[in-house]
């Protein structure tokens, strides 16, 4: 992701030659407006989306919940708890889990999905339509259609897999099929969107780059790795960050793909209880241990800052030294 | 565009693939809405619409655990007044931003954009307390008022304002006396409005579709948004199927006819924001 701050001078007020209060005015107008535009954003962020991220950890250094008024101060114990907890661990494995079996294959397909779009196509919106629906349909409700396109019984995969002759998988209670259900999931809703990003970038690229490599004999598959690839560099590391941040923070799928009874535990033993998930079952009903959720709250957090900050590090080995392979991170001003 | 690579027959194969797949899990929500509740029964599962649509609808709108109808016209009120707060403040921010000087102006730019890589949604447990304190549990400003804002929709357009607004336009404007306040009015909203409609409509299906926070703070099973309708509908002891699928592709309809009316709009936005962020 690049930024280009503005380094040109913005418009500066003409010199007006009318009398003083109105000109008072209109200087008071150009210095102080600006804050009156910017101030709704910065009121509101501040109360309901940065307090809160900050009071998280006050919190969690406390022994609070919903029925006490006391809040006693513990220290770290939420934390040194938090970490002793097989269940939380749990929960991390999973996450990590669900996020590498779906991210992985979802970029790669993106990547070939978005190589097909950025060709000479008939009905060009149409495929684009096509491929970027799933992004737009209730999550709650694809999460709850796949539940049932997963079920044991009458599910259609497992129906599928009885007609081509496989023995029905337990999408629900076998932990790693679980894991593979709700990346299908994710996947299908989030494979199109990027797709659309790689494909935005690809039409960026310079046509002549092709043609010269055309003429040094390069072959098409060649062109894709050794050019489209490595310029797209900046996009594919913009869209790992999102999916680091999103995949990481799962809840809405695994929530809904279980129902009945206690499915914010993600399935009886726990097969697929993100952390998000888990901070929640601590946090809200039926705990409300404020206290200990927070801690969770943080360590997702810290979790996601070192996951994001790997994937990183990984792609940009990957691609090594490359034209234009500035990576996005580094133009962030 | 004539250079681009041509598209062969296995190309469009492809995308017919791609295509079936994207669609197939949609189609098959409203096969299901459409048939009695013993469809979910059958094997091989059917995959042609039925006759009992209607019939579904009444039955759905009469489930006294789901309380539909209320959160239809909940997430209506919501996704509404959330949509048309965060075109109008980011667009105010973002012009502020690419057009108008003042100090520190670079400095909280990037705040703004390192509030779009935090996951505020950590943030739930003080909220929630938060709202406890307002006494706004249960109540829809809990989920409306937090939402008025998002740094993606100022830095959006932000990026749109730079582009979009000339430089002579508004100083001319000036020239003629015209405030800041005129300027943004008069100069700014005309150009910005191709912009303003994509965030609108980016706002309205985010918002629309949120579940996690709502979850968290609503509830009282009687005031729900329209996905909470759908938690209920899905956690019922005794799932009718073709009811719970008829909840959730009226829950999608709305999407979709947005989607249908404006997706070319809504895929320029998607990438461009792309190129340019």
């Amino acid at each position: 992701m690049t930024v280009q701050l503005d380094a040109r001078p913005p418009v500066t007020p003409a010199p007006h030659r009318r009398r003083s209060p109105s000109v008072r005015l209109s200087r008071l107008d150009t210095r102080f407006s600006p804050y009156l535009y910017i101030a709704p954003f910065f009121l509101i962020f501040g109360v309901f989306g940065a307090y809160p991220l900050v009071y998280t950890f006050w919190v969690s250094l406390h022994d609070w919940d919903l029925l006490g008024s006391d809040h006693a101060f513990v220290g770290a114990e939420n934390y040194t708890r938090l970490l002793a907890d097989p269940d939380f661990w749990h929960a991390v494995v999973n996450t990590l889990g669900i996020f590498v079996i779906s991210t992985v294959p979802q970029l790669l397909a993106a990547l070939w999905l978005a190589n097909l779009l950025n060709r000479r196509l008939r009905f060009r919106t149409g495929w684009r339509m096509a491929v970027l629906i799933p992004n737009v349909t209730s999550t709650a409700a694809v999460a709850i259609v796949f539940g049932v396109l997963f079920s044991r019984e009458f599910g259609m995969v497992n129906w599928l897999l009885d007609v081509v002759g496989l023995d029905p998988v337990e999408w629900k209670s076998n932990r790693f099929a679980s894991w593979v259900a709700i990346s299908a999931m994710v996947d299908w809703r989030w494979t199109g969107y990027n797709a659309l990003i790689f494909l935005a970038a690809m039409q960026a690229i310079p046509r002549d780059l092709y043609e010269s490599a055309a003429i040094d004999g390069a072959n098409r598959a060649r062109q894709f790795w050794s050019i489209t690839v490595p310029l797209l560099r900046p996009t594919i590391i913009f869209c790992v960050i999102i999916s680091t941040i999103g995949g990481l923070q799962l809840f809405t799928e695994p929530r809904l793909f279980h129902s009945g009874t206690n499915p914010i535990r993600g399935g009886p033993l726990r097969e697929s209880q993100t952390v998000t998930m888990y901070m929640f079952e601590n946090a809200f009903a039926p705990h409300y241990n404020f206290g200990y959720g927070s801690a969770v709250a943080w360590l997702l957090f810290a979790l996601i800052a070192v996951v994001a900050a790997v994937n990183v590090a990984i792609i940009r080995r990957l691609g090594g030294r490359t034209p234009g392979g500035r990576a996005a991170m580094g133009e962030l001003p | 565009m004539s250079r681009l690579w041509r598209a062969s027959p296995l190309t469009y194969l492809a995308l017919v693939l791609a295509t079936v797949t994207s669609i197939f899990p949609i189609y098959w929500m409203f096969v299901v809405a459409s048939r009695s509740s013993d469809a979910m029964g059958q094997l091989p599962p059917p995959v042609t619409p039925g006759g009992n649509l209607g019939a579904n609808i009444a039955r759905l709108f009469g489930n006294t655990d789901a309380y539909f109808l209320t959160g239809l016209i909940n997430s209506t009120i919501v996704a509404g007044t959330v949509t048309v707060s965060v075109v109008l403040f980011s667009s105010l921010a973002g012009f502020a931003f690419a057009k108008l000087r003042f100090r520190g102006r670079n400095a909280l730019l990037l705040v703004i954009i390192a509030t779009m890589m935090v996951p505020t949604q950590l943030g739930v447990i003080p909220l929630y307390l938060l709202m406890t304190k307002l006494n706004w549990n249960d109540r829809l400003p809990a989920v409306i008022v937090p939402a008025l804002v998002t740094g993606f929709g100022v830095f959006m357009m932000r990026q749109y304002a730079g582009q979009a607004v000339s430089d002579e336009l508004i100083e001319a404007a000036r020239v003629d006396g015209c405030g800041t306040a005129r300027i943004w009015w008069n100069v700014v909203v005309p150009a910005l409005r191709p912009a303003a409609a994509v965030l609108g409509l980016l706002t309205f299906m985010t918002t629309w579709n949120d579940f996690l926070w709502p979850y968290a703070v609503l509830n009282d099973p009687e005031n729900p948004t329209v996905q909470l309708s759908l938690r209920a509908l899905s956690d019922g002891y005794y799932q009718d199927m073709s009811q719970v699928f008829t909840g959730t592709a009226l829950a999608t309809l709305p999407l979709l006819l947005v989607f249908v009316l404006f997706g070319r709009q809504i895929i320029g936005g998607i990438m461009e924001g792309a190129v340019k962020a």
